[in-house]
């Protein structure tokens, strides 16, 4: 066992005393329960074996270019990882798009490492069986702005129509089911079953404390999830087809979101149920 | 104030007037063609889900506050297409209802061809007063047909609502689970036995 299955173990062996200590009393909600073991283990939280991981891919040379990332301009100029997460998505010159930190990643990695897109976009996501790179890199990064606050800016034309379209994506209606994120994600106060649900459109707080807690490490999953998957797994259960990996539908409504929560402190990686 | 500037406040006032919605109508259709463009299969989702039907379109745009208008034409539209049981019965069985309303599943690209869809009744709805675990993004249906008793006239309103809510309000929430195809007449029966049978847990 290595150390992070053993704090992987640890972890659940807290969250099941815990669960079990509270299952008798029934108007406890999952997030009551989630804020009383993010209290048991606050003085660590497992996506930070990832954050490590991510930072030695940061460092290390690779791809037939054998270059590391560390010359990687993440929007504060080449090589500035602190505080870039904050500031994201932002409009890039040099690829002429608003890009999220996904899609600016997969730049570096095509246009630094000589990677290709599609090699980066196969594994956009961690399983169980294996760790993603680009996955660990962006808990490496969302790391580097804990404690700063969000400050997306707008001003640039490009990164105003992405916001635009990504509040239209976050209203679209489709599929089977007719949902959008604001079936679920645009009323105060209502949960999924015992799932409270933030509202993202309407109500700055909700909306600041959702986007600040992502990427997090989901402790029923035992991994930690970057905000594409986020986005990813909304898409599932909204039964939509699958979004493509850093896509511009998903950079617009990341775009859309980001804004929301500008003025709050990023706090992720984040820990989730 | 001179002539000159009466006219260049007037002139951009229509522009600001005439552009805004001009605007708009642009980022829509730009946003259904990334949409289109940025969604692929996978496993039973097809990418052909992310087309709108004129009643997804409509509720997409005005952000589910339709004109007056428009909501009363959909509405019609929508109930004009309501598929009655052929033989005249609303009333199915509760239990194999109560089974239903608590499976979440089906439909999504994790799901099998194969599986079933569930009614998802508890993702939004207090039904039995014995499952506590429901959600709470529609009305608490406890009680459904204690308080509204269980005669045709509410059979025939609860299998209409199940079958198509969008028919009595136009961009609810709530799937369209028989206009979709997504339940059977069978399993939609089920559910309507589920809220109205007095033997029922929601009614008990």
């Amino acid at each position: 066992m290595n150390t992070n299955q053993a704090y992987k173990a640890m972890l659940l062996l807290v969250l099941s005393v815990s669960l079990t200590a509270v299952a008798a009393d029934s108007a406890v909600t999952d997030s009551d329960r989630i804020e009383q073991y993010r209290e048991m283990i606050s003085d660590g939280n497992p996506a930070e074996f990832d954050e490590m991981r991510g930072e030695e891919l940061w460092k290390k040379s690779t791809g037939p270019k054998q270059a590391s990332l560390e010359q990687c301009d993440l929007g504060k100029g080449a090589g500035v990882v602190k505080g870039a997460y904050a500031e994201l998505p932002k409009y890039f010159k040099d690829t002429d798009r608003v890009q999220d930190l996904e899609s600016r990643l997969l730049t570096c990695m095509t246009t630094l490492q000589g990677l290709t897109e599609d090699e980066v976009a196969a594994k956009p996501f961690a399983t169980e069986k294996k760790p993603s790179d680009i996955s660990s890199l962006t808990t490496y990064v969302v790391g580097q702005s804990k404690g700063i606050k969000m400050a997306v800016s707008t001003k640039h034309p490009k990164v105003k129509e992405s916001y635009e379209i990504g509040k239209r994506i976050f209203n679209y209606r489709a599929g089977p089911y007719d949902f959008a994120c604001s079936t679920c994600h645009a009323t105060s106060g209502v949960r999924i079953r015992m799932q409270d649900l933030p509202n993202l459109s309407h109500n700055k707080k909700d909306a600041q404390s959702a986007y600040t807690t992502w990427p997090a490490y989901r402790v029923s999953q035992g991994l930690t999830r970057s905000f594409q998957w986020r986005l990813n797994d909304c898409f599932r259960q909204q039964r939509f087809p699958e979004p493509k990996f850093a896509s511009e539908a998903t950079v617009a409504l990341t775009t859309f979101l980001a804004v929301s929560a500008n003025g709050a402190e990023f706090a992720g990686p984040g820990l989730k149920r | 104030m001179n002539a000159k500037l009466m006219m260049s406040i007037t002139v951009s006032a229509a522009f600001t007037f005439v552009m805004a919605p001009v605007q708009a109508g642009n980022l829509d259709a730009k946003t259904a063609e990334i949409v289109k463009r940025d969604f692929r299969d996978k496993g039973i989702a097809k990418a052909t889900r992310v087309n709108q039907d004129e009643l997804q379109a409509a509720c997409s745009k005005y952000v589910d506050k339709l004109p007056k208008k428009l909501k009363a034409k959909l509405e019609a539209k929508e109930t004009e297409a309501i598929k009655w049981p052929a033989d005249g019965k609303f009333m199915g069985d509760w239990k194999a209802g109560e089974k239903l309303a608590q499976s979440g599943k089906g439909m999504t690209w994790s799901d099998k061809a194969e599986d079933p869809a569930g009614g998802n009744c508890y993702n939004c709805h207090q039904l039995s007063s014995k499952e506590i675990a429901y959600g709470t993004i529609g009305p608490s249906l406890l009680n459904f047909g204690k308080t509204r008793g269980n005669g045709e006239d509410i059979q025939r309103y609860a299998y209409a609502r199940i079958y198509n809510a969008k028919a009595s309000n136009a961009c609810a929430n709530m799937p369209r689970f028989g206009h979709m195809g997504i339940l059977s007449e069978a399993q939609m029966k089920d559910l309507v036995a589920l809220l109205l049978d007095p033997e029922s847990p929601v009614n008990k």
